[in-house]
């Protein structure tokens, strides 16, 4: 690890300038994976600015029904709140799905949306990699590609987004609100990671010098009957494979509401737009759902290693539209 | 069993260990805790090239860093002797992790080797430092890729301990005439170590006497490569090792950390602690072979075993490595009429393998008793009964008597205990809801060597016992066993004995491996409690104490101990424990000896995703006597924890392009989970093997055995397909 200047902040303004102007420095949230890329000297801020005792931890109800959640939040603390567990089942499922419980104690919402990759081309110093070192090539492209995108993938990077909980958020359709001394944006949840294209190494499209302070939830009815479901190489303690978030409403035979997200297939959290389409209005039968899954996967690419993934990722959907239809019916 | 062992009856009751309340408080102190005034950290700077020579080391980013002592390279290293050549005649020199004379020349022999270390005040400045120092290479061709580099493998050589082959009547023949036959190829992946402490070293230098704590199977072996290394007579090296956290063979042999602390503390003239990270761990410490494996079996339509082949491939480090016994088993379990073994390795240009818990019958067992699921299957027989039905009465290639062998007893009282019979033959006929389910069974079979160890023993006036004895103690149970058994064997209380290990400044003890070290240890100590209650015997006659408690004859007799030592650490007596073992290992030659046992496995296999879940265990062992029966089946549950591992998920990622590991890490080298593992019910036979000491076989390793086989026959039953690649992951299984 290499040595760094660091500085605490009790207050966003003072948090937010700590940091204006110096482009190598990097917020500390619960450190659950920054810390790490520092031990492997894969990120090597100058100064760390140490924003735990920030006042961003509430999880509040939003006169329109939706749900604001600090950045600060544990992600523990988030799983299990009543708000989250009664209304966007979804969410808490995702966080329980990642990590272990040590973990969850210390990571943050706003950390969870900046987890870099697990790549392991990316971890490795004495490989060439796009994202950590831009420009130097990517040696994960013959390399071992198991655990990489087939949705979404550039030339220049094969790399995964490995979140969970941000599966669910792009489902969910939430809005990331940050803020720098330039003042606050809310950038919407499905806008917020980028794909790599030419630049793996910009992962999101939040500017350097802000700070994420709070995600908002909107009220989403649907998905009081949602599912995450994960499938992974262990039973617990490993990112996924293929994972997918998923709320639906039938009403008669008809899917009246749908959304969809996939994780571990992307750069991004990857929202389902095709399959929703094709899903809505559709017959709520296993026919269909095979349909949606396969128009999402249509333009699924692949290496020698993660071709699995794509008809693994399409009867995890069918799987889980299966669930969820039982599961509404049952409610 | 005498009057006095049935008085305290220690032997067999599962007794607490010893070291239990200081390791679980924090007060038991590892290699990497023990403080010297001035102690300085060191971190190793690792090849990243698998072949070739360093042209330019430069160090001065590294040497800028405040608190960095020293950055020792090729170029300014302390001379080092070279490791010794192997040899039979002197058991010591097969402890070399590899022959490299490391930071002695420019040439770099695999991706990771240490190039340099940095010595500094603090870890974190060593660290830091160690990024920073900047090495250029120029590259050689090298040979990484084990699957293209098959074809050059050559026969494996073996040795009267331990053949690498066998041949019995006319294999090929057999198979080729035989009604019913199965063929395949099976493959295991390269396996790291992954000890829960990472291998660690404290080295400090007073002139020329070294002190090491180091995490080490070997106290002894490592005492001698050290004082060889560094050109110091052996009785100047003290390795202190009481607590290891985990060896698995991972620390049986020396690698280089332990070398490069020692030499890093000459160099510096100040005591230093070099502590591998996980990474280290990885690129200096070799791990289990991969392998490629051919069984072949032949038989008649009523399942008698006609042919049995087994040939496998295996890989070594251009620089030394292990090969293992991959065939052993198959030379043992089966009574076919015609038997062909065979095993070749080919040398490539990375990390010497090495020994991990049951080199050879860990990846052996998963091709042979997935071959006779896979023939039963072909048969239609139940694969118990096929089994059974090849069960041999004398050893199938020599017709030596066993010592010992219940494997039809396990069998029958595992099927009760799994309730076997519970289950439907046909493949994919059982299911519960989503989950496709399965039930496979496997033997497990491990060899057994017996070596001899020096011990003293003393009984003092006031009752107490002390042995004293340099043997290992990785978290086993060790010093808890053998506790119990001088005990019994003086008629104490459990209590009133301690006993000392870890310490080459003791009696020495052979390394812990090969499942050999309680048996041995407990036969020395038997000896000398026998030679003391001689003793006792008549100073109870001069005293006129017949028939009283040890603690009143020596009272009686005004005499404060007596003490007995069996074998000598004496220049004469190493010579004549050397004779001692060669006459015990050719005595032991006569019969085959060998820990066995019976795997019950259940799987689920979700449909959709192929996601594959072992939900029961049942194995039943025969182990002899067991003394203590909670470190006994902690050690048989560990090493099937570690065999699901096998199944399920381990495997160390060499890029096949240039030979460097890419998942050294515990977050991406995917070991079991709590959640992976059901609860698992082990039980033994518990009868005592006559040929042991006190009946009991050693148990560390027989638990791996057959564990990867029994799950994937119970994936095939679940499902209908034959994994033959491990790990078992979904991708393999998903439609």
């Amino acid at each position: 690890m290499k040595s760094f200047a660091y500085v605490s902040a009790r207050d966003v303004p003072t948090a937010v300038s700590a940091i204006a102007g110096s482009p190598n420095a990097k917020f500390l949230g619960g450190g659950t994976n920054l810390v790490d890329l520092m031990r492997g000297n894969i990120e090597q801020p100058d100064t760390i600015v140490d924003i735990t005792r920030l006042p961003l931890t509430g999880v509040d109800l939003l006169p329109d029904g939706g749900v604001r959640i600090g950045a600060l939040v544990r992600n523990s603390h988030l799983a299990a709140h009543p708000l989250i567990r009664s209304r966007y089942p979804v969410l808490s499922q995702a966080i329980l799905l990642g990590a272990s419980a040590q973990l969850r104690n210390m990571a943050t919402v706003g950390g969870n949306l900046l987890q870099r990759t697990r790549c392991l081309y990316f971890y490795d110093t004495a490989a060439a990699c796009n994202k950590r070192a831009p420009g130097s090539g990517c040696d994960a492209i013959g390399g071992f590609n198991r655990n990489h995108a087939i949705l979404g993938v550039s030339d220049n990077c094969l790399a995964t987004h490995p979140s969970d909980m941000c599966v669910a958020l792009a489902m969910l359709d939430a809005t990331v609100e940050v803020e720098s001394t330039r003042g606050v944006r809310r950038i919407p949840m499905n806008e917020f990671h980028v794909l790599p294209g030419d630049t793996p190494h910009v992962e999101t499209s939040l500017a350097a010098d802000e700070l994420v302070t709070a995600v908002e939830l909107p009220s989403v009815a649907v998905a009081a009957n949602s599912r995450y479901r994960k499938v992974r190489d262990r039973a617990s303690y490993a990112f996924a494979l293929v994972s997918v978030a998923a709320a639906l409403e039938v009403t008669g035979t008809t899917v009246t509401q749908v959304r969809l997200a996939l994780g571990g297939v992307s750069a991004k959290p990857w929202r389902a737009t095709k399959a929703e389409e094709v899903l809505l209005g559709a017959p709520a039968t296993e026919e269909s759902f095979r349909q949606a899954a396969a128009a999402e996967l249509a333009a699924a690419t692949a290496r020698p290693g993660n071709e699995f993934k794509i008809g693994l990722a399409e009867r995890t959907i069918v799987a889980v539209l299966r669930e969820l239809v039982t599961k509404g019916d049952a409610a | 069993m005498t009057a006095l062992q049935q008085r305290t009856g220690s032997v067999g009751t599962p007794v607490d260990r010893v070291d239990g309340v200081a390791k679980t408080t924090g007060t038991a102190r590892f290699s990497a805790e023990h403080t010297y005034p001035g102690l300085t950290y060191a971190a190793v700077v690792h090849a990243t090239i698998s072949r070739g020579r360093i042209t330019a080391i430069d160090t001065t980013r590294a040497a800028d860093i405040a608190g960095v002592i020293k950055v020792i390279t090729p170029e300014n290293a302390p001379p080092l002797k070279p490791a010794p050549r192997v040899s039979m005649l002197n058991m010591s020199s097969i402890v070399s992790g590899t022959s490299v004379n490391y930071l002695q020349d420019n040439e770099v022999h695999w991706d990771g080797q240490p190039v340099a270390v940095v010595v500094a005040e603090t870890s974190e400045a060593a660290k830091e430092a160690a990024a920073l120092v900047d090495v250029t290479y120029r590259t050689t061709e090298s040979s990484v890729d084990f699957v293209t580099a098959r074809l050059q493998a050559q026969v494996q050589k073996g040795n009267p301990l331990l053949p690498a082959g066998a041949k019995k009547g006319d294999a090929a023949a057999a198979l080729a005439g035989a009604a019913v036959s199965v063929d395949a190829e099976y493959t295991t992946p390269p396996y790291n170590h992954n000890a829960l402490e990472p291998h660690s070293t404290t080295a400090a230098w007073d002139g020329d006497r070294l002190t090491v704590h180091d995490a080490t199977q070997s106290i002894g072996w490592f005492r001698t490569h050290l004082a060889l290394r560094f050109g110091i007579p052996e009785a100047n090296v003290r390795v202190i090792a009481p607590y290891v956290g985990g060896g698995f063979g991972g620390k049986a042999f020396v690698w280089p950390g332990t070398v490069l602390a020692a030499l890093a503390a000459r160099a510096t003239g100040r005591p230093v602690r070099l502590t591998l990270t996980r990474e280290g761990v990885y690129r200096t410490v070799g791990g289990r072979t991969p392998s490629i494996q051919r069984v072949a079996l032949g038989a008649t339509q009523d399942g008698k075993l006609t042919a049995l082949i087994h040939q496998s491939v295996a890989r070594v480090g251009r620089t030394g490595g292990m090969p293992e016994q991959i065939t052993t088993q198959s030379r043992h379990l089966y009574a076919a009429e015609n038997i062909l073994l065979e095993q070749r390795a080919v040398e490539q240009d990375v990390l010497p393998t090495t020994s991990m818990r049951a080199p050879g019958e860990s990846i052996g067992t998963f091709a042979l008793e997935s071959a006779i699921d896979e023939l039963a299957d072909v048969l239609g027989i139940d694969p118990i009964d096929l089994r059974m039905h090849n069960e041999p009465d004398r050893d199938p290639v020599d017709g030596k008597p066993f010592a010992h062998r219940m494997l039809r007893e396990a069998y029958a009282e595992g099927a009760r205990r799994f309730g076997w019979s519970a289950r439907s033959p046909q493949p994919r006929s059982m299911n519960d809801g989503r989950w496709l389910v399965g039930m496979g069974v496997a033997s497990a079979f491990h060899p057994l060597m017996l070596f001899t160890s020096n011990v003293t023993v003393r009984l003092s006036a006031d009752g107490t016992v002390l042995v004293r004895c340099g043997f290992q103690e990785m978290g086993m149970g060790g010093a808890t066993v053998q506790g119990q058994i001088a005990a019994d064997a003086l008629g104490v209380p459990f209590d009133a004995v301690r006993v000392e290990y870890g310490d080459s400044a003791l009696p020495s003890a052979p390394m812990a491996g090969g499942s050999m070290q309680t048996a041995s240890v407990a036969n020395s100590i038997l000896e000398a409690c026998a030679k003391i209650r001689a003793s006792l015997e008549s100073l109870a006659k001069r005293s006129g104490a017949v028939g009283q408690a040890p603690k009143a004859v020596l009272a009686k007799a005004g005499v404060p101990h007596v003490e007995a030592a069996v074998g000598s650490d004496t220049r004469l007596g190493k010579v004549t424990g050397q004779m001692r073992m060669m006459r015990q290992v050719m005595r032991d030659r006569r019969y085959l000896r060998a820990a066995t046992g019976a795997h019950f496995c259940e799987v689920r296999v979700d449909q959709d995703t192929g996601e594959l879940r072992v939900s029961r265990w049942t194995s039943v062992f025969d182990v002899g006597r067991v003394i203590n029966p909670k470190t006994a089946g902690s050690q048989l549950r560990g090493g099937i924890i570690m065999g699901i591992g096998m199944a399920l998920a381990e495997e160390t990622l060499f890029d096949p392009r240039t030979g460097r590991i890419m998942n050294p890490s515990l977050a991406e080298y995917h070991l079991p989970v709590h959640a992976d593992i059901p609860a698992i019910d082990v039980s033994w036979l518990g009868d005592p093997d006559p040929t042991m000491p006190l009946g009991l076989l050693g148990l560390g390793e027989v638990g791996i055995t057959g564990v990867a086989a029994a799950v994937a026959n119970a994936v095939h039953h679940a499902t209908g397909r034959r994994v033959r690649d491990l790990p078992i992951t979904l991708d393999k299984l998903v439609p």
